[in-house]
C-alpha cells in the first residue's frame, strides 16, 4: 500500500489525539465508577447484618470499635450502633424498662435482681440499611442514597443538613455529626466490606451476635441464619424492608 | 415581563449545567462520587487475619481455646496502623481485671449459659491473668 | 449533652435525645400559613367579588408579600450549610415532598404574589413615576418596568391577567401550605405528624391565621392613619374568619376523635404527651384561649347586636387570640412531635437557646422583620386609593 507521508503524518496524528481522548475520557468514566477502579463489583454483592439476641452480652465492644473506626463524636455523644438492655418485668411485655446509658459504650452497670421472674436482654441496634428506605426516600437533594449493592449511605460534600432524613427514620439511626454539620450515620462500614473485610463492630464482637451478611453470596452463613431461626426485624409494620435480621427478638423490643 | 421570564428560565438553565456535581444520576440520584468516596475512608482496625502473619505463636495459642473465635482487635483495640508497620502504633496490652470484666462481670441481661462472675464469690477475688491466660483462659 | 439528659424522661434512642428541628421551623410553618391566608383573604374579593373587603385587597397581598419574602430565612439559618440549599433546585429529588419547596415557592413568589401585585399596582406606579423626582423616580421607573402604557386598553389587558393570576394563585397558595403540611403528614415514622388531614388542618387554620393577620394590620393601619375602620370591611373578614375557625376546629377534632377512637399503639404515649409536657401549650393556650375563646367572641358579634366600637375591640382580641393559638399549634405539631421517642417509651426536653442561632432571639427578629418590610412596600406602594380614605 502507497502511504505518503502526509498521510502517515495525518494518520498517526489523529490516532495520537483519539487516545488522548479516549484516555481521559476513560479516566473520566473510572472517576464515576469506582467497580471499575477497583475489584469489587457492587453487582455482586447485597449487604445486610445478622444480629443474635441471643449471643449478646452488652460488653459494649461493638459501640467502641465503632467510634474509633469511624470518628464518631464521643462529645456530644452521638451513636451509630448502640446497645439497649431490656427489663421486661413478668407478664407486661407493652411496657418494658429499657436504658442505654451512653449508648452501651462504657457497659451497663448492674441495676436489677436476679431471679425476680423478669426477662432481660440486650439488644444492639444500628441502621437497618432498609431496601425501601423511608430516609432516602425524603432527602430533598440526593445526599442520602441506597448503593447499588444495598447499603444506605450519605453524601457529605452535598448534604444541606436539614434533617429531614434524621425525622423520617422509624429506628433513631441518624443523627447530625456537629463537626461536618451534615448528617451521618452506619455506613456498614462501606470502606471494610468492599475490601472484603467485616465491619468494625463484628470484628469486635466476642460472641459472634453481630454478623455482617451478604445475601448474594450463597455460601454466606446468612441463609442458614434465616432458615434456622424465628427471625425479626425491627418494626416490620413500616415496610421499610429492612436488611438487619434479629434471631429471638423479643415481642417487647421498640 | 415575558421577557424576563423567558431570560431568567434560560440563565437557570445555564447554572444548573454548569452547577450539578460530576457523575449526578448515574447509579440513581446522587452523586456517583459519593461511593468512592465512602469507600476511601481509611481503616483503623486491620482485621482478625492479619495478625496471624506475624503473631503466629499466639494464633496457635489460641487454637481449641474458649477465646478462639474472638478477634484479636476486640481486646487490643484498632490495630491497621501497627500492622502496616507503623512504628507510632504501640499495641497496649489491655488492664487484665477491667477488659475481663467487661465482658464476664455478672449481669442479669446476659445470657444464662455465658460464663459470669461475681467477684467476692469467684476464687480469691486476685487478679484474673492469675489463674487465667487471656489468650487460653481454661485453667489447665 | 449532660443537660439534655436530665430532661429525658423513661427511654429515647440516643440519637433523638436532642430536637432536631427547632423554634425556627415552627415560625417557618407560621410564616407560609400567614402569606396563604392573607392571599386566600385578598381573592375573596378579586375571585369572589366580595365587595365589602375590598379596602383590604392591596393591604393583604402587600402584607403576603412581606411575610414572603422571610419565609425562606428561618430555614436557611436552620441548615447546617444554607450555602448548599441551591442544590434543590438543580437536583431536586422528586420523591422528596421538600424537594418541590423550592419550586413552588418561586412560583409562588414570582408567577403569582408579584406579577399579581405589579399588575394592580401599574397604573399607580407609573402616575408616580411621572410625578417624583430624584432616587424615587428612578425606582418607579424600574418598579414599572420603564413602560408609560396605561391606556383603557392595557389597564384592562391588565385586570383580566391580574384576575386570571388569582384564580391560579388560590391553589398556588393552597399548594404553598398545603405541601408544608404533607412534609410533615407524609412522615410515616411519627404518629404525631402522619396523618392524610395534616395538610388540610394546616391549610385551614394558615387561612384563619392570614385573615386574623390582614384584619388586625388593617386595623392597626387605621388607627396609624387616624382613618375610621371601614366597619362593613372587618365585619366581613371577621365573619370569614369565624367560618374557617369553625371548619379548622372541626377538622382538628376529628383528628382528635380518631385517634381516641382508634386508640393505636401510639396512642397513649401521645395521650400521656399531652397531657403532661404539652398541656399549657396544647390545652391552654392552642385549644381553650387561640381557638374556643375568639370563635365564642366572633360568635358574640354575630349572635348580638353590639355596637361598632364594642365590635372593633372583640375583633381586636379575637384576632390577637388567634394569632397566638394558630402559633401555638404549630408548635405543638413540630414540637409534640419530637418530644416523644419513636420508641413509644420515654420523653425528652426542648431546651431553646436564646442568643444563638436558632434561638429566640432570631425568632423575635424574623417575626418582627416582615412588619419593617410591610412598612417599607407601603411606603413605597400605598395601599389607598384615594377614594377609600375617609376623614375620621
Amino acid at each position: 500500500m502507497n502511504t505518503t507521508r502526509r498521510e502517515f503524518l495525518g494518520r498517526s496524528g489523529c490516532l495520537l489525539v483519539l487516545s488522548a481522548s479516549a484516555a481521559s475520557a476513560w479516566e473520566a468514566i473510572l472517576a464515576g465508577r469506582p467497580e471499575a477502579a477497583e475489584s469489587y463489583s457492587t453487582a455482586a454483592h447485597w449487604w445486610g447484618m445478622c444480629i443474635d439476641i441471643g449471643k449478646c452480652i452488652g460488653c459494649g465492644n461493638c459501640v467502641r470499635a465503632c467510634k474509633q473506626e469511624n470518628d464518631v463524636p464521643l462529645d456530644p455523644t452521638f451513636f451509630r450502633t448502640w446497645v439497649e438492655r431490656y427489663h421486661v418485668v413478668p407478664d407486661d411485655l407493652e411496657r418494658p424498662l429499657v436504658d442505654s446509658p451512653n449508648g452501651g459504650y462504657d457497659g451497663f452497670p448492674e441495676r436489677y435482681q436476679r431471679d425476680d421472674g423478669s426477662k432481660n436482654f440486650f439488644v444492639p441496634k444500628i441502621c437497618n440499611h432498609c431496601a425501601a428506605s423511608p430516609c432516602v426516600q425524603v432527602c430533598p437533594v440526593g445526599a442520602t442514597f441506597d448503593s447499588p449493592d444495598g447499603v444506605v449511605l450519605v453524601d457529605k460534600t452535598y448534604c444541606l443538613g436539614c434533617r429531614y432524613c434524621i425525622q423520617a427514620c422509624p429506628y433513631g439511626c441518624r443523627f447530625i455529626d456537629p463537626r461536618s454539620r451534615t448528617v451521618d450515620k452506619c455506613t456498614l462500614c462501606y470502606h471494610r466490606i468492599t475490601k472484603g473485610q467485616t465491619t468494625a463492630c463484628c470484628e469486635a464482637c466476642p460472641t459472634g451476635a453481630r454478623r455482617l451478611a451478604d445475601f448474594k453470596d450463597p455460601k454466606d452463613p446468612v441463609h442458614a441464619f434465616l432458615r434456622d431461626h424465628p427471625v425479626h426485624v425491627l418494626k416490620p409494620q413500616m415496610a421499610t424492608h429492612s436488611k438487619v435480621y434479629y434471631n429471638a427478638l423479643d415481642g417487647s423490643v421498640r | 415581563m415575558a421577557g424576563l421570564f423567558g431570560l431568567g428560565i434560560a440563565v437557570f438553565f445555564v447554572l444548573r449545567h454548569l452547577l450539578v456535581p460530576e457523575g449526578f444520576g448515574v447509579y440513581g440520584h446522587y452523586r456517583a462520587g459519593a461511593l468512592a468516596d465512602n469507600m476511601t475512608v481509611p481503616a483503623r482496625y486491620a482485621g482478625a487475619s492479619a495478625c496471624g502473619d506475624c503473631h503466629a505463636d499466639v494464633v496457635a495459642a489460641r487454637e481449641g481455646g474458649r477465646h478462639a473465635r474472638i478477634g484479636c482487635e476486640a481486646c487490643h483495640g484498632p490495630l491497621s496502623a501497627h500492622a502496616r508497620g507503623s512504628t507510632d502504633a504501640v499495641p497496649r496490652r489491655p488492664n487484665g481485671r477491667e477488659l475481663c470484666l467487661s465482658c464476664h462481670l455478672a449481669n442479669v441481661a446476659r445470657p444464662k449459659a455465658f460464663p459470669q462472675v461475681t467477684i467476692p464469690d469467684h476464687g480469691d477475688a486476685g487478679p484474673c491473668l492469675a489463674c487465667h491466660k487471656a489468650h487460653a483462659p481454661a485453667i489447665s | 449533652m449532660e443537660g439534655l439528659l436530665q430532661g429525658v424522661q423513661g427511654f429515647m434512642y440516643p440519637n433523638e435525645i436532642e430536637l432536631q428541628w427547632s423554634l425556627l421551623i415552627v415560625l417557618y410553618r407560621f410564616i407560609t400559613g400567614l402569606v396563604a391566608g392573607a392571599f386566600i383573604l385578598a381573592s375573596l374579593e378579586r375571585v369572589f367579588n366580595v365587595q365589602a373587603v375590598k379596602p383590604t385587597y392591596r393591604l393583604a397581598l402587600l402584607t403576603a408579600l412581606a411575610f414572603l419574602l422571610v419565609a425562606p430565612l428561618p430555614l436557611q439559618l436552620h441548615l447546617g450549610h444554607p450555602g448548599r440549599s441551591f442544590e434543590m433546585y438543580l437536583t431536586p429529588h422528586t420523591a422528596s415532598a421538600m424537594a418541590m419547596f423550592g419550586f413552588v415557592y418561586l412560583w409562588y413568589l414570582m408567577a403569582v404574589l408579584v406579577l399579581e401585585i405589579w399588575l394592580d399596582y401599574r397604573r399607580d406606579i407609573v402616575l408616580m413615576w411621572r410625578e417624583s423626582r430624584g432616587w424615587r423616580r428612578r425606582i418607579y421607573g424600574a418598579l414599572a418596568l420603564w413602560s408609560d402604557n396605561i391606556s383603557d386598553e392595557a389597564l384592562r389587558f391588565d385586570d383580566r391577567l391580574g384576575r386570571l393570576l388569582t384564580i391560579i394563585g388560590i391553589p398556588s397558595a393552597f399548594l404553598l401550605h398545603g405541601y408544608v403540611g404533607f412534609i410533615f403528614g407524609s412522615v410515616k415514622a411519627n404518629p404525631w405528624w402522619s396523618t392524610p388531614l395534616m395538610p388540610i388542618v394546616f391549610l385551614f387554620s394558615a387561612i384563619v391565621s392570614g385573615i386574623a393577620l390582614v384584619m388586625l394590620v388593617y386595623m392597626a393601619a387605621a388607627w396609624f392613619r387616624d382613618r375610621r375602620i371601614d366597619m362593613a370591611c372587618v365585619d366581613t373578614i371577621a365573619r370569614y374568619l369565624m367560618y374557617a375557625f369553625i371548619i379548622d376546629f372541626s377538622l382538628e377534632m376529628l383528628d382528635l376523635v380518631h385517634r381516641v377512637y382508634e386508640a393505636d399503639e401510639s396512642f397513649k404515649t401521645l395521650d400521656f404527651m399531652v397531657r403532661t409536657r404539652l398541656y399549657t401549650s396544647q390545652v391552654l393556650v392552642q385549644i381553650i384561649l387561640g381557638t374556643l375563646a375568639p370563635i365564642a367572641l366572633l360568635a358574640a358579634t354575630q349572635v348580638f347586636k353590639l355596637g361598632a366600637a364594642v365590635r372593633t375591640r372583640l375583633y381586636l382580641v379575637a384576632g390577637v387570640l388567634t394569632l397566638v393559638g394558630i402559633f401555638a399549634m404549630r408548635w405543638n405539631v413540630v414540637i409534640g412531635g419530637q418530644l416523644f421517642s419513636k420508641s413509644f417509651l420515654g420523653y425528652t426536653t426542648y431546651k431553646i437557646g436564646f442568643a444563638t442561632r436558632e434561638g429566640l432571639l432570631p425568632a423575635i427578629v424574623l417575626m418582627l422583620l416582615p412588619f419593617a418590610i410591610l412598612w417599607i412596600l407601603v411606603k413605597l406602594l400605598p395601599p389607598w386609593r384615594p377614594d377609600h380614605a375617609r376623614p375620621g
